[in-house]
């Protein structure tokens, strides 16, 4: 089985990426300034991906392409929650990128493109094919970080992102390559295998550091945090919602593959390293973020600190901690796409409202809007019965099932810190006195979108067993 | 019929549901209509509750009106309400004040009233919630999200320092609490479940029940609040709007004290008994010291907050005084104690609701709570002074009121301990009463101090409702407290007999 060359395990990414010829090609004959036809097709075609994949969801796994192919439930609900945070953040992009000369076609081609890589990195059964979707995502990022090309902070942010993003898989691929030295194969399952059999040798734990923090600069883990805030800073705000929420979903399916999958018998090492990772991110995360006074700044500390408690669950290094962190990164994915749409329904054509300052009177004039960020901001704040509540609570529970009881304690009082810039926010909105707010000109599509999201955190929130027995599936199998 | 309604339920989700509709209803033009919805469903709740409490059976110690569905069956969280003993007077006063407050802030919220009266709404549907649930993490949710209508309320329609007494009280409850969410996912791990009444037969070795001691003990002890993380309360109250004071007081403390025997005392009773002297000692400075801050206070809401702290540690001194009580062997003293604490607790909900709105009251008119700004009060509002003081002797625990069934019951319970206990305890019936009639005399007697105390009206018929009220049940229970003795009885005996044994050992764990 493991041989055969069977095209059916790649019906999604062989239909996106005829897809993305045909738009590419579509786009060329347009006249239009909006792109009407673009954006439909590309949304039309996310849509159909998200019902091929639906069909999958209980798919047995299987192996294909001499074994550097995997398609198995971990894989097929991944890339679900790829589509869904992607088609949300692309209906956010919309009216954004209308106003600015964003409006091209190659928005649209190169956010396919990126989901395609992460389709690979989640789908991935060896280091180059993990390596070509990584590469495939973060070239397609880093153009579209830079497709702004008169905005001196977007080139800032894509220079900045190539850079670390390059020596991030510098990393990666030595770590790789001194894994190849060590088990002979870049096949997960080959590696996994020879570490079965053989003691770890001095030069594969040598290796795994490197890929380690390779994966430690994707997630934007403290202390290889540096480059996240400035670029999600300074891109423009409808690429931060994309980059900031999707690509961790597919690293999140990228570190399983590598970690547990291909390490699982270096569990003691890799945990270590990690729980370091996640304590100092929620540390520095939360505290650095209390000082922030551009919204997408701290959006972004806030960011690290979730990553920090995502982390904590793969430490525990169980099916249920795995899949504790895979259900906090698609709700990480979800908060966060919907904290930057609001960043993104308060820009109006000329100006962009980025600072927490400029948030003053919004629950005023705008209450529902103002409802909506602060059902957003306490969701991300941990307050139950917030959807963001329920993966803290499961991470915290596998953590202390697995006597991590210290790192519990310290990572929840931390969650205190993080309340209070979240409860700033709401202050700005609704507490301080203001004679006006920011205007909201943004079409109704965002509108809707915007509030479909915010009330997804209430409803799922309510039941969030709906996302996360899948969760639980996806482990089940692999253990 | 009318047995398989699922009355907790109800009493939870009207006033939400009616909250939400509220909310929609904005504007001026319709705020006659937001103010009766939300009128009717507050109305609804109270008869509800009151409803159950008539077909309580208070014969016995087990929960009734017992809900049980699964909710997230991943986490193995149900959705399982129920009410014994405890909770059931706690779910009638939250229901009762829910009314008081709305009628009490009808017209007086200038800006977005329809708003202040979902938040109400909300929160009062969010409170039964916390006393009707018998699952950890279900009690810990509705415990969270209570917070963030109350954080709305101060912050929005607060006074000048709002925005840091509304934070300061999120972050301090939420300090507490995060705690509190570590030991309950501890003890749901080890009891396989998040039903409360599991943990509470589950064999607990000594230091692990003294980490959960101090676990529970950040969490509840922020709320109820005792010294010396007392410091949110007199911010929060100021600050609050009277409605959002009278909530404070009457309900949100009420909590940690629920807290307390809903979780403290049955889960760690060995824990509770080795630290039994620490709370003694926590609650009689409690007691005394902050009898005597209170006396320093210019600002009326400020005397009445910290009045209310001091009441509130004679609530922890009556549950912990039973652990001395048990050890002596005196059973019955250590029910009596207990009781006590309970009274006091309910009855603490009517007086400082009441001293709050009667502040209110006076506050509407003249729009200051610095006792310096009045004086001969009595002149221009006879009435008003009549109801006011009888609520300020309540509070300063005089026979015949709430006030002093709770106290009385506490001293004697601790007089069996130690002769000195018992003084410093009933060192507040004179604190009480020098603060608070202090206050009182500086108010209402003497000749009319300003233009503005002159030209005072007395109370108008939405004021009388409310005060009439709760005067008639601060009375009513000062004379005749037997009914809500009776019906926590059985609570407290079981309580006693079952749960503060020790858990140590399998031995002596009661079926």
């Amino acid at each position: 089985m493991n041989q055969s060359i069977n095209f059916s395990l790649l019906t999604s990414e062989v239909f996106l990426l005829c897809a993305i010829c045909v738009i590419l090609i579509v786009d060329l004959f347009q006249r239009d300034k909006e792109r009407k036809l673009t954006f439909n097709l590309t949304l039309v075609s996310l849509v159909t991906l998200f019902i091929l994949d639906v069909n999958q969801i209980n798919v047995l796994r299987e192996v294909g392409f001499y074994g550097h192919w995997v398609q198995d439930q971990l894989a097929v609900i991944l890339k679900l929650a790829i589509y869904a945070t992607t088609f949300i953040a692309l209906l956010y992009a919309r009216p954004f990128i209308n106003h600015r000369a964003l409006m091209r076609g190659e928005y649209y081609i190169l956010t396919l493109f990126s989901v395609l890589g992460m389709m690979i990195m989640v789908s991935a059964n060896s280091f180059l094919i993990v390596y070509l979707g990584l590469e495939l995502l973060s070239l397609s990022l880093y153009a579209l970080i830079a497709l702004q090309r008169d905005s001196k902070s977007a080139s800032e942010s894509a220079v900045k992102y190539f850079v670390m993003g390059g020596l991030a898989s510098g990393f990666l691929l030595y770590g790789i390559s001194l894994m190849y030295g060590a088990t002979g194969s870049i096949l997960i399952a080959d590696v996994a295998a020879h570490f079965n059999e053989n003691q770890s040798s001095l030069i594969g734990k040598f290796g795994l550091v490197f890929i380690v923090i390779g994966l430690a600069f994707k997630f934007g883990a403290v202390p290889f945090h540096m480059w996240l805030p400035d670029i999600y800073h300074g891109a423009p705000s409808s690429i931060s919602a994309f980059i900031s929420s999707v690509p961790k979903i597919a690293a999140f399916g990228m570190a399983m593959r590598l970690l547990v999958e291909a390490f699982s018998q270096l569990v003691t090492d890799w945990s270590t390293m990690i729980l370091i990772l996640a304590l100092l991110s929620v540390i520095f995360g939360n505290l650095i973020a209390v000082v922030q006074t551009n919204l997408k700044r701290l959006l972004a500390y806030s960011a690290i600190a979730h990553i920090g408690y995502f982390l904590l669950g793969i430490v525990t290094a169980t099916p249920e901690g795995n899949s504790a962190a895979m259900f906090y990164i698609i709700v990480y994915a979800l908060m966060t796409v919907a904290g930057f749409g609001i960043v993104i329904l308060m820009s109006t054509e000329e100006k962009e409202y980025q600072n927490i300052s400029d948030l003053r009177g919004l629950g005023r004039f705008h209450p529902w809007y103002g409802l909506m960020f602060a059902v957003v901001m306490v969701s991300m704040a941990g307050i139950p019965p917030f959807l963001g509540f329920w993966p803290k609570l499961e991470i915290f529970r596998q953590l202390i099932l697995n006597d991590y009881i210290v790192e519990a304690v310290i990572a929840i009082a931390f969650s205190v810190v993080g309340l209070f810039y979240y409860l700033k926010v709401i202050k700005e909105m609704f507490f301080t006195d203001a004679t006006d707010s920011p205007e909201i000109t943004s079409s109704r599509s965002l509108k809707v979108a915007i509030s479909v999201n915010c009330l997804l955190l209430v409803i799922i929130g309510l039941m969030p067993d709906s996302i996360f027995e899948y969760c639980i599936s996806a482990f089940k199998a692999i253990s | 019929m009318i047995e398989k309604l699922p009355i907790l339920s109800l009493l939870i989700w009207l006033p939400v549901f009616g909250a939400l509709v509220v909310l929609f209803i904005t504007g001026e033009k319709h705020r006659f209509i937001s103010q009766w919805i939300s009128l009717v469903s507050a109305v609804a709740t109270l008869l509800l509750s009151l409803w159950a409490w008539s077909t309580f059976d208070s014969s016995r110690y087990y929960l009734q009106f017992v809900e049980d569905q699964s909710w997230i069956t991943s986490l193995n969280i149900r959705y399982s309400l129920g009410v014994d003993g405890f909770s059931l007077p706690l779910i009638a006063l939250t229901s009762l004040m829910t009314v008081i407050v709305i009628i009490s802030s009808w017209n007086n919220i200038k800006i977005r009233s329809a708003h202040y009266l979902a938040a109400f709404l909300m929160m009062g549907g969010l409170m039964n919630g916390v006393f009707a649930a018998t699952d950890a993490i279900l009690f810990y949710v509705f415990w969270e999200a209570m917070l963030v209508p109350m954080f709305l309320i101060i912050g929005i329609w607060g006074g000048p320092n709002r925005i840091y007494a509304t934070l300061k009280f999120f972050i301090y409850t939420f300090f507490g609490s995060v705690f509190l969410l570590i030991g309950l996912i501890y003890l749901g791990l080890e009891a396989k479940s998040f039903d409360i009444f599991a943990m509470h037969s589950m064999v607990l070795p000594l230091d692990t029940q003294e980490l959960l001691f101090f676990a529970f003990l950040i969490a509840f002890a922020v709320k109820v609040p005792m010294w010396p993380v007392h410091t949110w309360l007199p911010d929060a109250h100021v600050e609050a709007p009277t409605g959002g004071s009278v909530i404070l007081a009457a309900i949100m403390l009420k909590m940690g004290t629920y807290g307390f025997v809903r979780f403290m005392l049955p889960i760690v009773p060995d824990a509770s008994m080795a630290m039994a002297d620490l709370m003694i000692i926590l609650s009689l400075i409690a007691v005394v010291y902050i009898g005597f801050v209170a006396l320093a206070q210019r600002d009326m809401k400020k005397l009445v907050a910290y009045s209310s702290i001091a009441h509130m540690g004679f609530v922890t001194l009556g549950l912990f005084i039973s652990f001395a009580l048990i050890d002596k062997g005196s059973i019955p003293t250590a029910i009596m104690g207990i009781q006590g604490a309970l009274i006091q607790v309910i009855s603490h909900g009517f007086i400082s609701g009441a001293m709050f709105l009667c502040i209110g009251v006076l506050y509407d008119r003249i729009h200051s709570r610095e006792i310096a700004d009045y004086g001969g009060v009595v002149n221009t509002m006879p009435k008003f002074a009549m109801f006011f003081m009888l609520f300020a002797m309540a509070n300063a625990g005089l026979p015949g009121t709430s006030g002093f069934v709770g106290e009385f019951l506490v001293i004697i319970a601790s007089l069996q301990v130690s002769f000195w206990i018992a003084v410093l305890a009933g060192l507040t019936l004179i604190l009480a009463a020098g603060y608070t009639l202090w206050m009182y005399k500086r108010v209402v007697f003497g000749e009319v101090a300003n233009e503005k105390v002159a030209q005072l009206k007395d109370l108008k018929l939405r004021e009388y409702i409310v005060l009439i009220v709760l005067a008639a049940l601060v009375l009513a229970f000062g004379f005749y407290p037997a009914p809500l003795l009776e019906l926590m009885q059985p609570s407290v005996e079981h309580l006693i007999d079952c749960n503060l044994v020790s858990k140590l050992s399998p031995e002596g764990m009661c079926s």
